[in-house]
């Protein structure tokens, strides 16, 4: 074996190593995969055997994922909205067509801006807070402590702070559209002298249903990537104080890097 | 209470019973075809070196791992047949006080003990409280429920564990290095309180450990593990009496010379022996 490992070429050691790289990624993807169908097998089927999903434990997270959340969204939304109204009617003004920058600004707010925004803003606060947990009760064997007392951890850690990510993560994104119109209302109406009545009645008169689903469709899909790459993380961390850090710093990347790349195929799944 | 003679404690029932157990790290095997069993009422200590496998063997023992071949059975049941609801209804019947307590953070103690009640009965919270607080009383813990587990000092976390560890009244208790970073007083208190566990419940005890005044104060029998291997299982006296010199080496804290092997040596500074490890 060694001498084998010796001969080897450092063409060949390159190939082995993306094949061991993708082994290792394909691997993490299936556990993803296997946490999603644990939290949703012990959500529907926990009560049957025993260990139900507790509603404390959920609503616990989602005033953590959620309600706490609502301060920073709100200052961010308004910021992106009032942003994008800035940026349209400067370019909208090159055409001299800046009256229908209201129809820019709500396909993008709601389609785009509010679930992508919302999506990185959980992550960074909440899934790097899931990844440090679940790290921390890993490296202090207390996910053991959990498996020894008959108490299984994917329904006890995962399932709530996934669910609750699948809840509120969509309410966010709506609170976040309205705040992000509301910004840019503010905005337009100051610049172009129109009123606020004036311009929700033009954005009420071009947006659909389909639209607000659209961003609300993603964030659905933002939350669970939030959710099982935090777990994972977590689930896997290895040493001590610096094996946290390092698994939360990853947590936090891949989850934004998956959002940005999930929300580019939606979109391109979806609207052409 | 004195402790049972090896005659009458090989009378009892057996409530774990390892046979030929097989476990690996990748691909390296770290525990050789261990066979064993504990009776009922027996304090078993599982002693060995640095690497010996007993912290491997606790966690087989506690069904936290898979192995790679053998049988378990842990109070009849044998773990490779049971399904997963079959499992959690066996964990219930054991009990676990970790090496560092596991107790968790977010909870204050008097949480943490009635967290299996909450989760495995319907008892309302008034008589969790009472079974909680009776719980410290036999950790000398009394008073110490709305303390969080970082206000404590290391044996009142590891008494603090116990007390988790005893709230459903379990058939069988591990401990995982009880004396560990605690002082010889209250090293020797943690002690005192297995013995009165046993004595006072009745329950099968197996403790790992690699303290030897604490392991001959508290041992029925002891499994003395070096390598992946069982070297010994008898009681303390016969232990010390054992003319093994691998036993009296560990025994007597002596350090043995590995042989050398030149290959091996240069396969170790040259990292290839872990080559084939990589995962």
């Amino acid at each position: 074996m060694s001498e084998q490992e010796a001969e080897q070429s450092p063409v060949a050691k390159k190939i082995e190593n993306v094949g061991r790289t993708t082994m290792v990624g394909v691997s993490e993807i299936g556990y993803c995969a296997s946490l999603i169908w644990e939290s949703l097998y012990w959500a529907f089927m926990g009560k049957s055997m025993g260990q139900p999903v507790r509603l404390q434990s959920l609503f616990a997270q989602m005033m953590e994922t959620g309600i706490r959340a609502i301060p920073i969204v709100a200052m961010l939304g308004i910021t992106v909205g009032m942003m994008l109204a800035i940026q349209g009617i400067y370019t909208m003004r090159i055409f001299g067509a800046e009256s229908h920058v209201t129809i820019g600004i709500a396909f993008s707010v709601v389609r785009e801006f509010a679930p992508l925004i919302t999506g990185i803003l959980v992550a960074g606060r909440s899934g790097s807070a899931l990844a440090a947990r679940i790290g921390i009760m890993n490296i202090n064997q207390e996910v053991d402590a959990l498996s020894v007392m008959g108490i299984n951890p994917v329904r006890f850690l995962v399932a709530p702070a996934l669910l609750a990510m699948v809840i509120m993560v969509p309410c966010l994104t709506f609170f976040s559209d309205v705040i992000g119109l509301l910004g840019a209302g503010i905005y337009v109406s100051l610049d172009l002298g129109v009123s606020l009545a004036a311009y929700w009645d033009q954005v009420f008169e071009w947006l659909r249903v389909d639209d607000v689903m659209h961003g609300l469709g993603k964030s659905v899909l933002f939350a669970i990537l939030i959710a099982v790459i935090g777990v994972a993380n977590g689930a896997g961390v290895r040493g001590g104080a610096e094996g946290v850090g390092k698994v939360t710093t990853r947590a936090v990347v891949q989850s934004i890097s998956a959002i940005v790349l999930t929300d580019m195929l939606f979109a391109f799944m979806v609207t052409r | 209470m004195t402790k049972p003679t090896e005659t009458e404690l090989l009378a009892r029932p057996k409530v774990i019973e390892v046979e030929d157990l097989v476990t690996h790290y990748g691909e390296r095997m770290i525990l050789k075809g261990i066979s064993m069993d504990v009776r009922e009422g027996e304090i078993m200590v599982i002693m060995g070196g640095s690497g010996s496998g007993k912290s491997t063997l606790l966690r087989h023992l506690m069904s936290l791992e898979h192995a790679t071949s053998g049988t378990m059975k842990l109070l009849g049941n044998n773990i490779a047949d049971l399904g997963l609801k079959d499992t959690y209804a066996l964990r219930k019947k054991i009990g676990v006080a970790f090496q560092g307590g596991a107790l968790f953070s977010s909870m204050t103690v008097g949480e943490n003990i009635k967290l299996p009640l909450r989760e495995h009965t319907d008892l309302d919270e008034f008589t969790m409280d009472i079974m909680a607080r009776m719980k410290l009383e036999v950790v000398d813990l009394a008073g110490f429920e709305d303390l969080t587990p970082s206000e404590l000092s290391g044996g009142m976390l590891k008494r603090a564990a116990v007390a988790r560890a005893i709230i459903m009244d379990p058939k069988l208790l591990f401990f995982d290095e009880p004396s560990a970073g605690l002082d010889p007083v209250v090293a020797a208190q943690l002690d005192e309180l297995i013995l009165r566990l046993r004595d006072a419940m009745g329950m099968s005890i197996v403790v790992v450990t690699h303290e030897l005044d604490s392991a001959f104060r508290i041992a029925d029998r002891i499994t003395m593990l070096d390598h992946g291997n069982i070297l010994m299982i008898d009681t303390p006296e016969k232990m010390k009496n054992s003319d093994n010199t691998r036993i009296q080496n560990l025994l007597n804290r002596r350090i043995e010379e590995e042989e050398l092997d030149p290959d091996a040596y240069l396969r170790r500074l040259t990292g290839e022996d872990r080559q084939h490890e990589r995962p």
